[in-house]
C-alpha cells in the first residue's frame, strides 16, 4: 500500500475535541448503513480493548496525525463482504480484508468531512489490513485514543481513532 | 436505452465491484465493464477507445486519480468521455481540483445507488 499522498495538508494541528467520539459514532453508523445495508448499534456493554483477527488501518496526516482502525472477528469481516458484494464473497479471504479496508477508509473520510477544520487539511492513506489477533500497536506519545464499540447484527466491531496530540 | 461500456478505476477490487453493482442497481445497462487498479493501468485501457464513461477513485498507488484525469487531456480516445471521480476525500479543494481538471461530476463514498444514478444519468445525453 502507498503512503499518505499529497503535501497540501496544513501543518497547523487541530486540537483534540472530546466531541469527536460522537462524530466518529455517527460517521461509522452512516458508513455501515449505506454500504452494508444494516444499521449497527452502539455496544454500551463493551468495556474491554478491541479484539478480533482482522484489523483495517487508515493513516491520517496534516492537521490531524494519527490513525483510524476497524477491528472485528474474521467471521464479521466475511459478513461485511457478503453484504457488500453478495454471499460468494464471504468465502474469499482477500475480499473480506479488502471490504474491511474500504469500510475503514470510508469511516475515516466521513469522520474528517464532518469536521470543517479537518476536511481540507487532513489527508488519508490507502488502507492496510492486518490478519491475526496476537499483536500490539505502539505509537509515540502523547496520544488520545477514542474507541467506539458497535454491534453489527449482534457481532462486536470496534472503531478506534488514535491521535498524536 | 443505450448500452454502456464503462471503465472503473480503483485500487480496491471490492470497491470496483461495488461501483459496478451500484451502476446496475441504478438501472444502467452495461455491455462491458473494464477495470483498472490505478491511473496508469486505466490510461492503457482508455487508449483502446470505445468507452462511454469512466468512474475513478482519487487516492491510489502508482498514479492517482487526479494525475490520471490530467493525463486524459492528451488522449484522443478520451475526448467526450465523461469522468466521474469517486472518493472518500470530500474536501472542497479536491472537488475544485478534480472539476478544474475535467471531471464532470464528483461522488463521495459512502454512496447509495440513488446517488450514483443522480450523478451518472445527466451525463448520458438523455439516452437513459
Amino acid at each position: 500500500m502507498s503512503s499518505i499522498t499529497k503535501s497540501s495538508a496544513s501543518q497547523t494541528g487541530v486540537a483534540f475535541d472530546p466531541a469527536w467520539k460522537t462524530i466518529l459514532e455517527c460517521a461509522a453508523i452512516e458508513v455501515f448503513e449505506m454500504m452494508a445495508g444494516v444499521r449497527p448499534e452502539l455496544n454500551s456493554a463493551s468495556t474491554g480493548a478491541p479484539v478480533g483477527e482482522q484489523t483495517a488501518m487508515v493513516g491520517m496526516a496534516g492537521a490531524l496525525c494519527g490513525m483510524t482502525t476497524l477491528r472485528c472477528a474474521k467471521e464479521t469481516s466475511a459478513r461485511f463482504a457478503a453484504l457488500m458484494l453478495g454471499e460468494s464473497a464471504a468465502s474469499d479471504h482477500s475480499s473480506s480484508g479488502d471490504a474491511l479496508g474500504e469500510l475503514c477508509n470510508m469511516v475515516a473520510g466521513n469522520f474528517k468531512s464532518k469536521i470543517s477544520t479537518l476536511a481540507d487539511h487532513c489527508m488519508l492513506s490507502v488502507p492496510t489490513v492486518i490478519t491475526g489477533a496476537d499483536y500490539a500497536m505502539e505509537t509515540s506519545e502523547p496520544t488520545e485514543v477514542v474507541i467506539v464499540p458497535l454491534l453489527f447484527e449482534g457481532l462486536p466491531v470496534w472503531i478506534s481513532l488514535v491521535i498524536h496530540t | 436505452m443505450k448500452k454502456l461500456k464503462v471503465l472503473i478505476v480503483d485500487d480496491s477490487s471490492v470497491m470496483r465491484k461495488i461501483v459496478e453493482r451500484a451502476l446496475r442497481q441504478a438501472g444502467l445497462e452495461l455491455t462491458e465493464v473494464l477495470e483498472a487498479s490505478n491511473g496508469a493501468e486505466a490510461l492503457t485501457q482508455v487508449q483502446k477507445g470505445g468507452l462511454d464513461m469512466i468512474l475513478s477513485d482519487i487516492n491510489m498507488p502508482v498514479m492517482d486519480g487526479l494525475e490520471f484525469l490530467k493525463s486524459l487531456a492528451g488522449v484522443e480516445a478520451a475526448k467526450g468521455v465523461p469522468v466521474i471521480m469517486i472518493t472518500t476525500e470530500g474536501s472542497e479543494a479536491r472537488v475544485v481540483e478534480a472539476l478544474s481538471a475535467g471531471a464532470k461530476a464528483y461522488l463521495r463514498k459512502p454512496f447509495t445507488p440513488e446517488q450514483v444514478k443522480e450523478r451518472v444519468t445527466p451525463l448520458l445525453g438523455g439516452g437513459q
